[in-house]
Order: structure tokens, then sequence, then C-alpha cells
């Protein structure tokens, strides 16, 4: 099957989504930025290993956090980063996607991180594109955001060492969340036994369980035994009333607090991917919790980006 | 042909360093033949020494035509090494781009005082004025032979020879 992630020697040029990625390609970044995670301990947080290439973050969408990860993994690789705004620049003044991306490659940039609210937009500019020219899917529409996806299961090695006896449970808006579609495919390819997904009916898309996991409507029922809870942002927007009642009911019925939490294993691990809701979708002491490794994870995410950059850098058509 | 004994070189290898180490030593290892080296030798050694291993993967000369290397492990150098004599430890010198990496990623660790370079042999095969201090054998191969320290199951060190057909 055509894969436009890989190049013709079947190496990744590419990070578009998670699906269509061999448990060891997965495995290579995750250990790839294990060596990355401890550049990042040392006094001195920088490679030379890709000096002279030039790295461009183009966000059709406003994302600070993810743009940011990616600017400081860039640098720490010794890359020129240069960020561009695109909600707030070319495209208001009429421009299409490619020529945006034809006139920054003509401006030799090397490595593009794109976001953009259009699910397959990072797989439309990468097929798009010369074969050096190498494209990192930052997220697109509620379709993949492949990275986080990587950093999460990075996050649940770190902390549980291995996926082969885990519960899983992912907690929040299922429908409009490609974290959420990133982690189960990541979680099915590396051998999580069991991937929850526990969410109001409004906020289900039909047909998950065809993706391999079990739904819960309740989340009590859901958190029990589990050894990681993944919550999802609840996006303000959500809010009209349509979707969700509001926010405090929102809380009431699917927020995790500790009582919750406790329904778990004692050893379970609390993510989020950020940026949290506290008493929307979790309880402030929770997010606080020695159980929270939510900071962690933001750490992970730079040395993931590091080894997913290095990676596809290193591949020549 | 006929390889030489690794024990042996190892052996002659850790005799030389033993003559070398104070209180101000660092033992590191290039992984992965200085890092098997340094293990095997750290126990029988004359002293208590601080040590660290080094992955050269991010700072090798040639990432660009070769791409980063599928099994890189992390470099550990947990110690501090301003004003130190680092003794950097590897299995086979050739042309001394691995050095030149490992010793430009020494220096984002600190400044050490001096480096020593000491491997078991020099295949004759320099490309920069980089050359090992101790060396325990030279012998020459041919540019597609290579030579790699490896771990047999009974726990003894062997050289292998492997030819690449270009």
């Amino acid at each position: 099957m055509f894969n436009p992630q890989l190049n013709n020697k079947g190496n990744l040029n590419h990070l578009l989504s998670i699906e269509g990625l061999s448990k060891e390609k997965i495995i290579q970044i995750l250990d790839t930025a294990e060596s990355f995670l401890k550049i990042g301990e040392r006094d001195v947080k920088k490679v030379p290993i890709l000096r002279g290439k030039t790295v461009c973050n183009v966000f059709f969408e406003n994302s600070t956090r993810t743009r940011t990860t990616f600017e400081i993994a860039a640098k720490r690789l010794s890359a020129d980063v240069i960020n561009l705004n695109v909600a707030t620049s070319s495209q208001s003044k009429g421009e299409t996607v490619l020529d945006t991306i034809n006139n920054l490659i003509a401006m030799n940039a090397d490595i593009f991180v794109v976001r953009h609210s259009s699910s397959g937009a990072a797989h439309f500019i990468a097929s798009h594109v010369k074969p050096n020219i190498h494209i990192i899917n930052a997220g697109d529409g509620n379709h993949s955001h492949p990275t986080q996806g990587l950093l999460d299961a990075f996050t649940i090695r770190k902390y549980k060492t291995n996926f082969n006896n885990l519960k899983v449970a992912i907690v929040g808006d299922i429908l409009n969340s490609r974290v959420a579609r990133s982690n189960i495919h990541a979680l099915n390819i590396l051998g999580v036994p069991e991937i929850r997904v526990i969410a109001p009916k409004t906020l289900l898309p039909d047909e998950i369980e065809k993706l391999g996991v079990h739904v819960f409507y309740d989340i009590d029922k859901g958190l029990k035994d589990a050894d990681v809870i993944m919550m999802l942002r609840i996006q303000n927007e959500r809010m009209d009333g349509i979707m969700l009642p509001s926010q405090e009911e929102y809380f009431k019925t699917y927020g995790l607090n500790q009582v919750r939490l406790d329904l778990a294993k004692k050893d379970a691990i609390v993510m989020h991917p950020g940026p949290m809701n506290r008493g929307v979708e979790i309880d402030s002491a929770v997010a606080d919790s020695e159980q929270s490794v939510i900071l962690p994870q933001v750490t992970f995410g730079i040395a993931v980006r590091m080894a997913v950059m290095a990676i596809l850098a290193g591949q020549h058509s | 042909m006929n390889l030489p004994n690794a024990e042996n070189l190892i052996e002659s290898l850790k005799n030389k360093i033993n003559e070398m180490i104070d209180e101000n030593t660092v033992l590191i290892g290039v992984q992965r033949g200085g890092e098997l080296i340094l293990q095997k030798i750290l126990p029988s050694l004359g002293s208590a020494v601080a040590t660290g291993s080094i992955d050269t993967s991010f700072y090798r000369d040639d990432f660009s035509s070769r791409g980063l290397k599928i099994k890189n492990k992390p470099s550990k150098i947990d110690t501090e090494i301003n004003g130190k004599h680092i003794i950097l430890i590897d299995d086979v010198f050739s042309s001394g781009r691995t050095v030149r990496a490992a010793m430009n990623e020494i220096f984002d660790y600190g400044r050490p005082d001096k480096i020593t370079l000491a491997v078991l042999i020099d295949r004759n095969e320099q490309e920069l004025p980089i050359s090992p201090q101790i060396c325990i054998e030279k012998i020459s191969l041919s540019k597609n032979q290579h030579l790699e320290l490896v771990l047999d199951e009974n726990k003894k060190f062997t050289f292998q020879l492997k030819e690449s057909h270009v």
C-alpha cells in the first residue's frame, strides 16, 4: 500500500500520522528520544546534528505551546528556525497553502512543521513537495497529532516500562480530539491490550469500537483498575449547550477528582496534553498530585520532537 | 588472517591505564567497544575512578550522508570533567573521526585539562591530525574490512572481521 510517509527505501521521510508506522519504527523514535532527553539535562543543551538546516514552523492554526516545543527542539539540534503564523499573514491575503510552502522552499527551508485546521493538510503538502523536503504534522483538524501520540507513548513507557499488560483510559472529548485518535493508534500498534474511551455519547464518534477500544459512558466504571488515565481538554467552544450543558455539569459527571482517581490502580499515572482547564475536566488537586505526569510530558515532548526531526533529516531518497 | 587475541590486548591496555590514573582521572568509554572494555577493566583497576560513556551519534560528521544510526544510546557523563584528565577508551582507531566527534561532545560537558586516547588497535588509516597516545597493536586492513570487538557466549572478548561488498 502506498504510504506517503515513507521514501523509496521504506524509511520515514515525513511524519504525518501514527497509522502506517510499524512498531519497530515507533520504538526507534522512542529510543532515540531517550538519548535526546539526556541532552536536555546538560548545561549545554545543544547538539550540532542539524547545523545548517532550516526548520520552518508553519501554523495555519494558532498554538503557542506546540509551536514553542517544536522551536526549542529544532534549536537544540542547532537548526535555524523560522516561525510563521500564517493564520495572521499571507493566507488572509489570499495565498494558497501550496504557494505559501513553495515560497518557503524557495528560501531553502528543509523541514516544515505544519499545523492546520483541516484534516489531511499535512498529507496534501507532503505529496506536493520534493523528496528532500520533510513534513511533520503538528496537528491537522480532528485527524492526527502524531508527535503528541509519540510523546504520550514515551511517557507511558517511562513510568510503566512496557505496554503489554496495561489498561489505558482516555477520558473526554474523543469526537473532536486528534490527540485521542493518535493515541489510540499508537497504543494499538505498541500492543496495549485494553484501551478504554470514556465520554458522553455526544462526544464520541460513531463506530469508535472499530478502532479496538472499549466504550464507557460511566467514568467510575471506566477508571476501575486503570494503569494510565489520559485526560483530554474540553474546548470551551463546545460548551454551547448542544454538546454539553455546562462546565459545572461536565466536571460533576466526567471530571477527574481524587475519589475517581482512587478507583484506578494505586500507581496509576494521570496525563493531559494541555492546556488544561482546572475544574472542568480535571480537579486542581489531581493535576498537582504525585500521580500527575503532566509536566514531565512537556519535557518528554521536546526530546521526542528532536528525535523525529533528527530521523527525518537523515533520510535521503 | 590471524586476528590478535582481544583478551590479551585488553589486559595490556588495562596495565597501561593503571599506570596513568590518579584522583584527577575520568575514564570515558566510546560506545560500544570502548564502553565494553571499560566495564571489563573497571573492577580490576588499582583505585576507584570516575567513569562515563559516550555515543557520538549526534556529533558525527557523516550525518548528512548516512543519517542517524538506528541504535543509539544516551551518552552518560554524570561526573565533573572541568580540569580533569580524561582517558578516552575505544576498541579500534581508524580515521579519527569518531574521536573528533567524541571530543566535541566532551567539550559540551566542560573543559578538561587533558584528554588521552587509549585504544586496542590502530588500523593505520588516520585521516585527521588525531592519533592514540596508548595503542597496543597496529594492523593494516583493507577499507572494506570492518574490525569489531565482540563479547562471545563464554563472556570472552574476540575480534570479528566483516567484509562489506561495495
